[in-house]
């Protein structure tokens, strides 16, 4: 689905990378608040969803190729990380739901995980 | 919906069986910074985190969350799982990253 | 709830004992339900206790957390000897943190503890002084039955 598409149904709003709305397309998601998991497993080209909200998110999300940042549970993504975030052309959308909630949601709609299992002790090889 | 019946969908593996996989689950919350889930979970709720240190215990129980699901193939230390069991606390664990688990239970819950 | 069913209690809490980071707060809370406080007051008060006792964990050498009971309300005061709280308004900004990585690693230090005393305090209030120490203060009301 198009981030656009992800907008609506989530009611979501834009907080940065308007442009790119109607052009990035996601399938893959990875819910987490723990930016190391992130680095460990997530793949690039997913939706990071997240209840961070700091630069340290955004970086994560740079170093990962990841198509957008959806930041849950009604949080304000901090001043410096949107700017870090429009610099580095990242989108970044934020719902009022909760991440349980909009993962669900988004699992519903097709989404699936971006890693799909991974046995303890595995490590992802780079993409 | 019963923890028996997410657990047998979801193929969960059980590492501790706290007060029983009988117990009703109400709904669900999923994330890994414990002052957000102390804040915002729901007694009834399964609580899916990629914590695994005790201090998880702490919260389940302080929430009356049904039970603990830990994801992407980590382990509960043995400190938890023996304060876990000390607290009737239901701890399963799976290889599906979070997403997953969270799109399945949710699908399930809605269901029900 | 008449005067004479008022109580309760006092605990000291250990700085960096992060293995019993529940310790106070889950007796409190058991001592509250057995008493009959409704369930939505000792949520509150797990909350509020529960991150009073983890900063004083994280951030402290020792502190004391107090607790009263009457009919009108729950009072929990958490006092500390430690670093203290250099700019207390800042500290209360949600997402500001000073956590170390053991902190972070435990999944605490997200800079919602205080945020989320005030949160569930019908009134709260906090002193700091470098150096010293931290007093905070947190009233729950309980709804008149």
């Amino acid at each position: 689905m198009t981030l656009s598409h992800l907008k609506d149904i989530l009611t979501a709003e834009v907080v940065c990378g308007h442009e790119k709305l109607s052009s990035v397309e996601v399938s893959t998601a990875f819910g987490a608040d723990l930016m190391s998991d992130v680095l460990a497993f997530a793949r690039s080209g997913c939706l990071l969803i997240t209840g961070l909200t700091t630069p340290q998110t955004v970086r994560t999300a740079f170093a990962l190729d990841t198509a957008g940042i959806l930041v849950c549970r009604g949080k304000q993504p901090q001043p410096q990380a949107v700017d870090i975030a429009r610099e580095l052309g990242i989108p970044i959308l934020r719902t009022e739901h909760i991440m349980f909630e909009t993962c669900g949601i988004l699992y519903r709609e097709g989404m699936r995980g971006c890693v799909c299992e991974i046995s303890a002790g595995d490590r992802p090889s780079v993409d | 919906m019963r923890l028996k019946e997410i657990q047998a969908e979801l193929g969960l593996a059980l590492q501790c069986a706290g007060a029983g996989l009988d117990a009703e689950v109400t709904g669900g919350y999923v994330g890994d910074l414990l002052s957000d889930v102390m804040a915002n979970s729901a007694k009834g709720q399964v609580w899916v985190t990629r914590q695994v240190h005790q201090n998880i215990v702490a919260v389940a129980t302080l929430k009356e969350l049904v039970a603990i699901i830990i994801v992407q193939g980590a382990l509960p230390d043995q400190d938890t799982v023996a304060k876990a069991e000390k607290e009737g606390l239901t701890i399963l664990t799976t290889s599906m990253p979070a997403f997953e688990v969270v799109g399945r239970i949710h699908r399930l819950l809605s269901a029900s | 709830m008449s005067i004479e069913d008022e109580f309760g209690g006092s605990y000291t809490v250990r700085g960096r004992d992060f293995i019993d980071a529940d310790l106070v707060s889950s007796q409190i809370k058991k001592l509250l339900k057995d008493r009959g406080i409704p369930e939505d007051v000792v949520r509150k008060v797990a909350v509020v206790t529960f991150e009073a006792e983890v900063n004083i964990i994280s951030y402290a050498e020792i502190g004391t957390i107090n607790f009263h009971v009457d009919d009108r309300a729950v009072t929990i005061e958490a006092m500390d000897k430690g670093q203290g709280i250099p700019n207390v308004d800042l500290a209360l900004v949600e997402g500001y943190s000073t956590a170390d990585d053991t902190i972070r690693d435990m999944g605490f230090g997200a800079g919602m503890g205080l945020p989320n005393i005030k949160k569930f305090s019908d009134e709260f209030e906090i002193t700091s002084i470098v150096g010293k120490g931290t007093t905070l203060k947190s009233v729950i009301r309980i709804p008149p039955e």
